[in-house]
């Protein structure tokens, strides 16, 4: 490890401490939302289109109603007639973004294979399921549109009061002066132009989705218990959509079994089970299978990424351009029409750039499941697109990738470094990572070996991957979302109480599902007011208990909510400097507060530990003149800036060429995100991280037919991968603390992914490269491998032959 | 049709529906909620627990074959005074879980594993789990988990 900070005296912070979090859900105490048991309760199921764009002609639901268990059946037209409007999207990237009028249920069209057009709300799930069947839907199909440029063509329009299948077209074109992409190019003494296609993927938490909503009939109040990453989101949203005041609206996120951007959306079962459980003034809950939440949930990525690199002699950047075509799939989700521009401000990696930048996204809808934010959202198909183009920039350079990265890396000694996008860079040292990276791999080893496995005519080749990112992360400053028009603010909120036993509570408005908030929350109370881990519990997930709050998504958590809780830990930290100094009759500025204790400055012996203060503040007997007995504090932080974690990942490989199979044999990852505060969870971060995104690379990809049908919705099909098909990982960190927060934190959930699928791609190209493979499509199955192969020596063969006759 | 079941040391007899799923009984009729459903392919492996012994998904038997059976789930693994399992104590210190859901049949996969191979290695582990799959943790630190738990 490279400690590149002057560590201070933390007793802990960077402890590897054993999660609070893991007795309940070891021993199957902890209840997530499908555990809770409410007596009552009627199950809903929802009936899902067959097809993949169709008009409903009738839905008929008379056969349901009259089934055993059935309390009730809706279609489409009724439903929508029980909200406010419909569903929300909350990021109009532009003024003039399209964006299609989408229902709980479908009323006119369906416009996706899964697309719910009518339910049913009976005793037992099973009785719900059966009585689907009973449900008669009258279509007339219509021709799917699932191909992106087919789309963009408009020759079969979706949703037909929008007339076009387009829904915006967002720019960013950054130059010096005007002209200054073009001449790059015009210029360049290397250019690179590639295509790339980010498959679809499906987000697969291993949790389904799962919502119970509670209603209290005759007092108004509404509990909703759903497993979602933004309880605080989602009551605004319910409340507006349902009109059931916000004061009476309360949202529970109980345990919740990973997210990954998949549960950080307003679901139409989420507002159905709300609505339903209000006009049927009983509790209603639903459950989804795994093959529906393929289907209803949504998926992840789905771009097509045209990015051309312009570069001098030596191989420093000099132009970008880029165009993405972003599948929005049937519905603009919550945040779905903001995914690229997350990307957008990445697509120059770690790399120093001249203001000449030129990006556009047109995004489209087809009839296929709804995208949006999926672990990394646009961040990792920014970084893949450049470091894939690095690498083949190198290659026309006849150059080592790893020393063209280092040829453009941002310095050091730059940081802050104002990039070409006019955002912040807060800190940032890519050569170390880079180093202790190669020396992990064993760079130069490697290649030694490489140069002698891989002759003509091996079938076993050997192939190294480099990949270099930046992750922008902690979503974010108010201002600049507001400058990208997203629909919310990026601060977060905290309160700090010390009880009069001075055991701790820390209230936070984040909602963990599987990141140890409630550990590492402790241990930023802790190391601040001198505690025990132990003597701290952290609320957190119902808006009844920590009323504000924007929940967990983007990395965000630590560099804003982590600070947040720092923030109000001075708060308090003030007050009971206040306290202990009218009782010590001392001045506050002569108190030192160390270890959970204040001090006199040179007189020792007058102490007051925080726990006489908190005592003190209780019971109010002897306070300063004016001041609110207990000792609490709460926040509202909003950060300066995003923050901006950075790592170099490598991966080797070794592929068979008769099979196509791909070998990871080492995969090393270091990821600096600044000052830890618990390495045994960033560890857990990078490792988890890192695997989903060479999931992407080698084995996941939602797989639809020309009709717009989902052939692998089952996890028997959907290739989330196992322990056996995975392989170690080998972790480096070096500490660059950011400047822009008292704790000197980044975020660090999404790092492992961004830096994964390219690192792991250049390396099978890298192996195939001498076979005359440039580029292969994600994922590098055996069968995707073996047909590259194929076809490289199709070409090899053709052109060879040409040249001799 | 009746069924009569052990779970955890206690026996349990209910009537039940012939087509509900031994994880369905578990889950709804014992009461027991800590056996978590993750799938509908039995692919994930999340319902696993043991039957008469063995590592069963409990979404691949129904409640009537379980009929006279021995079953202990996740709730059955701790001693009684509260002390955790080796397996569930070497998950917690290897940080073998994030969300935990995947985590109840994990460890009661991992314990099984165990038994059949004392000294696994880790090529072992991670063969002898592949049934059983994780979104959080990439694997490395339930395999050091099960590790470590095979070590002591």
């Amino acid at each position: 490890m490279t400690m590149t900070e002057d560590a201070p005296a933390r007793t802990v912070l960077g402890q590897r401490l054993l999660r609070k979090e893991d007795p309940a859900l070891l021993t199957g105490e902890a209840k997530f939302t499908a555990d809770l048991v409410v007596p009552g309760a009627l199950h809903l199921a929802v009936l899902r289109s067959p097809y993949a764009h169709a008009t409903i002609n009738s839905v008929d639901v008379s056969e349901a109603l009259a089934a055993p268990g059935v309390r009730a059946a809706y279609a489409g037209a009724e439903v929508a007639a029980m909200f406010t409007g419909p569903l929300p999207c909350a990021w109009p990237v532009t003024a003039d973004m399209k964006n299609p009028a989408h229902f709980p249920l479908a009323v006119t069209k369906a416009a996706f294979a899964g697309d719910g057009v009518a339910c049913v709300l009976a005793d037992s799930a099973a009785a719900a399921k059966d009585a689907l069947e009973l449900i008669k839907v009258d279509y007339t199909p219509h021709e799917a549109v699932t191909n992106l440029e087919d789309a963009l063509s408009d020759r079969v329009v979706i949703h037909d009061e929008l007339g076009t299948n387009k829904s915006y077209t967002w720019d960013l074109k950054i130059e010096e002066t005007e002209g200054q992409v073009d001449a790059a190019f015009a210029t360049a003494a290397y250019t690179t132009k590639q295509r790339f296609i980010q498959q679809r993927l499906i987000p697969a938490a291993m949790e389904p989705r799962s919502v119970l909503a509670v209603p209290q009939p005759f007092g108004g109040d509404m509990t909703l218990y759903s497993t979602t990453q933004i309880p605080h989101i989602l009551k605004i949203f319910v409340a507006v959509l349902t009109g059931i005041p916000e004061h009476q609206m309360r949202v529970i996120a109980p345990a919740v079994g990973g997210g990954f951007g998949s549960k950080l959306n307003v679901y139409p079962e989420e507002v159905l089970c709300t609505a339903l459980a209000r006009k049927h003034k009983v509790p209603v809950r639903w459950t989804e299978d795994r093959s529906e939440a393929s289907m209803s949930t949504i998926q992840g990525r789905a771009q097509i990424q045209d990015i051309e690199l312009a570069a001098d002699a030596d191989g420093r950047l000099t132009g970008i351009r880029v165009r993405l075509i972003g599948d929005m799939g049937a519905y603009l989700q919550l945040v779905a029409p903001g995914v690229p521009l997350l990307g957008a401000f990445l697509y120059a990696g770690v790399y120093e750039l001249p203001k000449a930048y030129d990006f556009s996204c047109t995004s489209v809808f087809t009839n296929m499941t709804p995208t949006d934010a999926y672990r990394g959202a646009g961040r990792p198909e920014a970084t893949y697109a450049i470091e894939r183009s690095m690498d083949a920039l190198a290659t026309e350079m006849g150059i080592d990738p790893l020393e063209l990265r280092r040829r453009n890396f941002i310095p050091k000694d730059a940081f802050p470094y104002e990039a070409f996008t006019g955002l912040t860079y807060d800190s940032g040292d890519h050569d170390a990572a880079a180093t202790v990276a190669a020396e992990l791999m064993g760079y130069d080893e490697f290649r030694a070996r490489q140069a002698a496995q891989n002759v003509p005519g091996a079938t076993k080749l050997l192939g190294l991957g480099v990949s270099t990112y930046f992750e922008m992360c902690g979503l974010a400053p108010s201002r600049v979302l507001a400058s990208l028009n997203y629909g919310a603010g990026g601060w977060e909120a905290a309160t700090v109480r010390v009880l009069p036993t001075n055991r701790v509570q820390v209230v936070t408005g984040t909602a963990p599902h599987g990141q140890g908030h409630e550990t590492s929350w402790s241990m930023i109370a802790a190391e601040k007011l001198g505690v025990d881990p132990a003597d701290v519990d952290v609320l957190h997930s119902d808006t009844a208990i920590a009323p504000y709050g924007l929940d967990t998504y983007g990395s965000r958590s630590l560099p804003v909510g982590g600070v947040a809780i720092a923030n109000a830990c001075d708060g308090v930290i003030d007050k009971a400097r206040q306290i202990a100094a009218h009782q010590l009759e001392a001045n506050p500025d002569d108190l030192e507060f160390s270890g959970g204790v204040f001090r006199v400055a040179g007189s020792p012996d007058r102490e007051m530990p925080l726990a006489a203060i908190a005592w003190a503040a209780f019971t109010a007997h002897d306070l300063p003149d004016g001041m609110e007995p207990n000792l609490e504090h709460s926040t509202h932080y909003d950060p300066p800036n995003f923050s901006w974690p950075f790592g170099t990942h490598m991966c080797a490989v070794e592929i068979d060429t008769e099979t196509g199979q791909v070998e990871v044999l080492k995969y090393v990852a270091v990821d600096d995100c600044g000052v830890q505060v618990n390495p045994l969870i960033v560890d857990g971060q990078v490792h988890g991280g890192v695997i989903q995104g060479l999931a992407q690379a080698l084995y996941e990809g939602a797989v639809y037919d020309t009709d717009g049908n989902l052939k692998n919705s089952t996890l028997a099909e959907y290739l989330v991968p196992a322990a056996s098909d995975v392989p170690p990982i080998t972790l480096g960190h070096t500490v660059t603390p950011s400047p822009t927060n008292q704790l000197g934190v980044k975020g660090v959930g999404e790092a492992g992914t961004i830096g994964a699928a390219p690192a792991v791609i250049n390396a099978v190209v890298d192996a195939l490269s001498g076979l005359g493979v440039r580029d292969i499509d994600m994922p590098a199955s055996p069968n995707n491998v073996w047909h590259a192969i194929q076809a490289a020596r199709a070409s090899t063969t053709s052109s060879t032959h040409g040249g001799s006759q | 049709m009746e069924v009569s079941v052990t779970v955890n040391g206690v026996t349990h007899t209910h009537d039940v529906e012939p087509r509900t799923l031994l994880v369905q009984y578990i889950r709804e009729q014992v009461g027991l909620t800590g056996t978590n459903i993750g799938c509908d392919t039995s692919s994930c492996g999340a319902c696993t627990i043991h039957l008469d012994g063995e590592a069963v998904k409990s979404c691949t038997l129904l409640a009537v074959q379980a009929d006279g059976g021995s079953i202990t789930t996740i709730e059955g693994m701790a001693a009684a005074d509260g002390t955790l399992h080796p397996m569930q104590q070497a998950f917690m210190e290897n940080h073998g879980l994030q969300c935990g859901y995947c985590t109840p049949g994990m460890v009661m996969a991992a314990t099984s594993l165990l038994q059949e191979n004392p000294n696994p290695t880790e090529h072992d582990v991670r063969i002898g789990l592949e049934g059983n799959l994780c979104r959080c943790t990439g694997y490395h630190n339930i395999v050091q988990s099960v590790l470590a738990a095979a070590a002591k």
